[in-house]
């Protein structure tokens, strides 16, 4: 008896949709697969593709389908085209080419490409494009390029694209298909055409030599230009007509195309100069499909080497864009802006109201955009008006946003503020609102932020300290203020505040916050330990409330938290056995090094100003100082920002962390960083100018490499002359040597010769003892003395020098500027 | 954590997803080599993500490495994952031509015809895109190939055995 046919693809989906739970829909699907699995058992081939058109429904409801796989390729090899048809299909949905079985097909492909019907081969040559893995290309590529010269423009399309997948599967195999591209831009059928500058752009985007080839002797641009003006140009044609452009999909494709083509090559990208202006000021705007040519247009002006008005062009309208009332527009603008702002800086200033206005969009990608390119159009001239935006936009942005909003402010703020005060305050703004979820690394960087604004120090602990009183939840913000405290704490009980109104504080209740944060549940271990050690250093800062912290540290003495503990035991320590180190342990740190750009007293001149930022600090000093009989040192410096020689002999100064320390206090066990620094983990290590060392060693600390920078005559007058020679430290690029020498060469000696020299603030200055005070006559001798001059913000060096001796009797005097340093000696 | 899609082809598009405001998948085309279990994870994900979306935020949203450009029409969200580099408005009109080929072919196409004729939406699909790029832009022409190979399927029924109804 003969078998019932099975039930048809739309019975089965009709009958599926009824399940009313996921239960009943199983047990449905589970019944039909079994029916199915007796008819593949018995080799059924009249209802095979109905079987497998059933299987590869139910695969898409997520069941499972693989005992279908070989049934798909026993379709394939069918003769009928329906079979076909699935067989390909169930391929493709069900076969990957991580799975052997797919080589199966290799062999049947191979013959349906060679197929008298070309919906058969059309078929093959579509399954082969899509699924082909590397082996099957490689045995298939010889019939793709076959076909890629075939006049049946239905295939040729077809094998175009086949050939794309087979090169970015086998990329060796490109070469094969360089000779059957010569013509195919000679093709009036636009399939053919399309698929034509994919298959050239996959070619030109994965091979120099290839660009090369097409650039210089298929002469592709021309080629190029010819056909998308043709496409503008033309008069309506209806089959390929959208919105009244023609074919939209192959002008974008040939506008890639020409970038690519373009790209860092001068003659190319003149060549389509005219026609890419023209697409940008002729393309209708209103609709989607226009606004994609625009943008293609676009990203290919900023990509060429396109003259300075293209760009501006381009530059304009990514800002209509901006304008428009698609936010699909708005995000691709935003998102092409922020690639060229670099670039094209000043024109997309231009642009800055409206994309600071984004920041209030309600699409999170756009806000994202808005606020990644604000943060690249931040400068000197505008920051407190961006800055007041990005502040506002920190306080309502989605969680998501906060971290990273709050970095680029911090980032910004470091290198555009206009003042210290505006700095402080903007860093305590984000605190405050976005405390928690401001990134641990920022904690130390605003610590030496603070630490190196010295005169914002009592400003900087009263607001700090009144910020945390009313909440110390958020662990970044409570740090920070710990750690001021901790250093200032005596600023804040004295009321020294100078910027604000100063408030009133006890050394108790300063001690009463201090030890909330430490009991507090929301205080992580870390801030646990920044209160601890604050605590500490209070006891060389407060006068009245020794013993209450003396307390409190040997009480954690016993904590379960072992780095509370840890540092515990070892203040307990510092206040038993070592209290005749603990002031100097506990000093005032000093003001850091840094490593990076220019701080905010300099003037800058990045993003697109083309003045200096007008700033609040005194400019330097203009003309010569007038002399003066007193010797004293601060007479040379004529302005304020001339800071004094550092004596030769080592000052009372402790090194303020690190290795040194640890040699003094040889017998103890410090494992951790001591009592001056805060927690070791968070703290940067702080950098320690050589030179301050040579107070212990006289040796010199770093190599003399012979750098061949020109010596300076620096002075020379009445016969005295002073010579500059320099050495640059091996270990430290900051760090400048000078020798000078001292000649005479009159016929009286110079007697009592004294020279000092001064520098701008920005560096610092070290004059080593001189040889002698003696200059004697007629060049018979030198005397020679070492300067040493730190210059980490890397400046152009200038130098005031002064010089006092006797001479024929006389008292001699003079004041000289150095100015003509070699560049070598400070870059 | 997920697994990255590993994509050492440079891409057009990488897959396109057809599901419905409940989630249901209606068509899926893969071109790029993943396993059952990873085609799945992605599409539960990326259903879920694009479901989650405002009617007022635009087509277009980051995921993992990808840009994902979606559309709804009626009940059908039309989803492709495009590669950095590409033309996300062109994308668009590459949804709305494929959505006018279906219209065309179906006569005002709901998605119901989807679902009950969902191999005709892949046949449609592959005469329209090849490997994740355009390789007709005349809407006539594919819809002509698309005519022709009905005719030669229901030609060939005829020829073998009088089953002049839907083979299927």
């Amino acid at each position: 008896m003969r078998m019932p046919a099975p039930i048809r693809l739309r019975e089965l989906i009709r009958t599926i949709r009824t399940a009313r739970t996921q239960a009943e829909e199983r047990e449905m699907i589970q019944k039909e697969c079994a029916a199915i699995r007796s008819s593949f058992r018995e080799e059924d081939n009249t209802y095979r593709c109905r079987n497998v058109a059933k299987l590869l429904y139910m695969h898409m409801l997520g069941y499972p389908a693989h005992f279908g796989q070989l049934e798909c390729l026993k379709l394939i090899a069918s003769q009928k085209f329906t079979d076909k048809r699935i067989g390909y299909l169930g391929a493709m949905l069900l076969l990957d080419e991580r799975q052997d079985v797919h080589l199966l097909m290799t062999n049947c492909i191979k013959n349906d490409l060679n197929h008298s019907t070309q919906y058969v081969q059309g078929l093959a040559l579509c399954t082969l494009g899509c699924m082909g893995s590397s082996e099957m290309c490689r045995d298939l590529a010889g019939e793709v390029e076959k076909l890629l010269k075939t006049s049946n423009s239905y295939l040729r399309k077809k094998a175009a694209l086949c050939a794309v997948h087979v090169i970015r599967k086998v990329p060796e195999l490109m070469e094969m298909f360089l000779p059957a591209t010569k013509n195919l831009l000679n093709e009036k059928n636009h399939g053919v055409l399309h698929t034509s500058v994919v298959l050239l752009t996959e070619m030109c985007e994965r091979s120099p030599d290839m660009l090369a080839h097409f650039r210089k002797n298929e002469k592709l641009v021309p080629q190029l230009v010819r056909i998308l003006k043709n496409l503008i140009m033309s008069g309506y044609s209806p089959e390929h007509d959208v919105s009244g452009i023609s074919d939209p999909f192959l002008q974008v494709r040939i506008l890639r195309l020409l970038r690519i083509l373009g790209r860092n090559d001068d003659d190319s990208s003149e060549a389509m100069n005219d026609i890419l202006a023209q697409v940008a000021t002729n393309t209708e705007t209103s609709k989607n499909v226009g606004n994609a040519i625009l943008y293609e247009t676009v990203l290919t002006i900023m990509d060429i080497k396109s003259e300075s008005g293209l760009r501006v062009l381009a530059i304009n309208i990514l800002g209509r864009f901006l304008l428009n009332n698609d936010k699909n527009i708005r995000y691709v603008a935003l998102t092409s802006l922020l690639k060229t702002v670099q670039t094209d800086h000043n024109a997309v200033q231009r642009h800055r109201s409206t994309i600071v206005d984004c920041l209030k969009d309600l699409d999170v990608s756009i806000k994202r955009r808005a606020m990644e390119l604000s943060f690249a159009l931040v400068n000197g001239n505008n920051i407190r008006g961006m800055m007041k935006e990005l502040l506002y936009f920190l306080d309502s942005c989605e969680p998501e946003f906060k971290a990273d909003c709050a970095s680029g402010i911090f980032l910004a703020a470091e290198k555009y503020a206009p003042s210290k005060r505006w700095h402080i305050d903007t860093i305590m703004r984000v605190l405050t609102t976005a405390g928690s979820y401001v990134r641990d690394d920022a904690v130390p960087n605003l610590i030496q932020l603070i630490t190196n604004s010295v005169e914002m120090h009592a400003y900087t602990v009263q607001r700090l300290y009144k910020a945390i009183l009313g909440d110390y939840s958020q662990q970044p913000l409570v740090q920070v203020a710990a750690w001021c405290i901790g250093e200032y704490g005596d600023l804040l009980v004295s009321g020294q505040c100078e910027e604000e109104e100063p408030i009133q504080v006890t050394e108790d209740e300063v001690l009463d916050i201090l030890e909330s944060v430490l009991i507090s549940n929301m205080s992580t271990s870390v801030t646990r330990g920044y209160a601890l050690t604050a605590i500490m250093k209070l006891s060389t800062r407060f006068t009245c409330t020794v013993n209450r912290i003396k307390k409190v540290v040997s009480i954690y003495g016993s904590s379960i938290d072992v780095e509370l503990q840890q540092r515990a035991v070892e203040y307990n320590a510092l206040f038993k056995k070592y209290d005749h180190m603990r002031s100097a342990l506990l000093e005032r740190m000093p003001v850091m090094e840094k490593v990076t750009t220019n701080g905010p007293t300099e003037i800058v001149q990045t993003n697109g100003e083309t003045e200096p930022a007008p700033l609040e600090t005194k400019p330097p000093p203009s003309g010569p100082q007038p002399t003066s009989q007193a010797n004293d040192l601060l007479d040379l410096l004529g302005g304020n920002d001339i800071t004094p020689v550092i004596p030769t002999a080592p000052t009372s100064k402790p090194a303020s962390a690190g290795g040194e320390l640890l040699d003094l206090l040889g017998d103890i066990n410090l494992t951790g960083a001591p009592a001056a620094a805060p927690a070791p983990a968070s703290v940067p290590q702080i950098s320690q100018p050589p030179f301050l060392l040579d107070g212990l060693s006289s040796q010199p600390l770093f190599n003399d490499i012979a750098t061949g920078i020109p010596s300076i005559t620096a002075y020379s007058k009445n016969g005295l002359k002073i010579e500059f020679t320099f050495e640059r430290s091996n270990t430290n690029p900051s760090v400048t040597v000078i020798t000078i020498q001292a000649s005479n060469s009159t016929e009286l000696d110079m007697t009592d010769f004294v020279f000092q020299a001064a520098v701008p603030k920005t560096f610092q200055l070290q004059l080593l003892s001189p040889s002698s005070s003696i200059v004697p006559a007629f060049n018979t001798g030198t005397i020679t003395q070492v300067i040493k001059v730190l210059n980490p913000q890397k400046q152009q060096l200038r130098m005031r020098i002064k010089l006092t001796y006797n001479h024929k009797g006389s008292a001699m005097q003079d004041l000289a500027e150095v100015n003509n340093f070699p560049p070598q000696s400070w870059q | 954590m997920y697994t990255r899609i590993q994509h050492p082809l440079h891409l057009s598009m990488q897959f396109m997803l057809l599901f419905s405001r409940q989630g249901k998948l209606r068509l899926q085309k893969w071109y790029v080599p993943l396993s059952d279990k990873e085609k799945k994870k992605i599409t539960r994900e990326l259903v879920q993500t694009v479901l989650a979306r405002k009617p007022k935020m635009c087509s277009f949203l980051e995921w993992r490495d990808l840009k994902i450009v979606y559309k709804r029409y009626a009940s059908l969200y039309f989803c492709c994952a495009i590669e950095d580099q590409d033309n996300e408005l062109i994308t668009l009109e590459i949804i709305h031509r494929y959505v006018e080929l279906l219209d065309k072919y179906f006569g005002s196409v709901c998605e119901l015809d989807i679902i009950f004729n969902f191999e005709k939406a892949y046949f449609i699909l592959d005469e329209f895109l090849l490997g994740g790029e355009v390789q007709e832009t005349s809407k006539k022409n594919v819809l002509k190939a698309i005519e022709q190979a009905d005719l030669l399927q229901e030609s060939q029924n005829e020829e073998w055995g009088g089953l002049s109804e839907d083979i299927l």
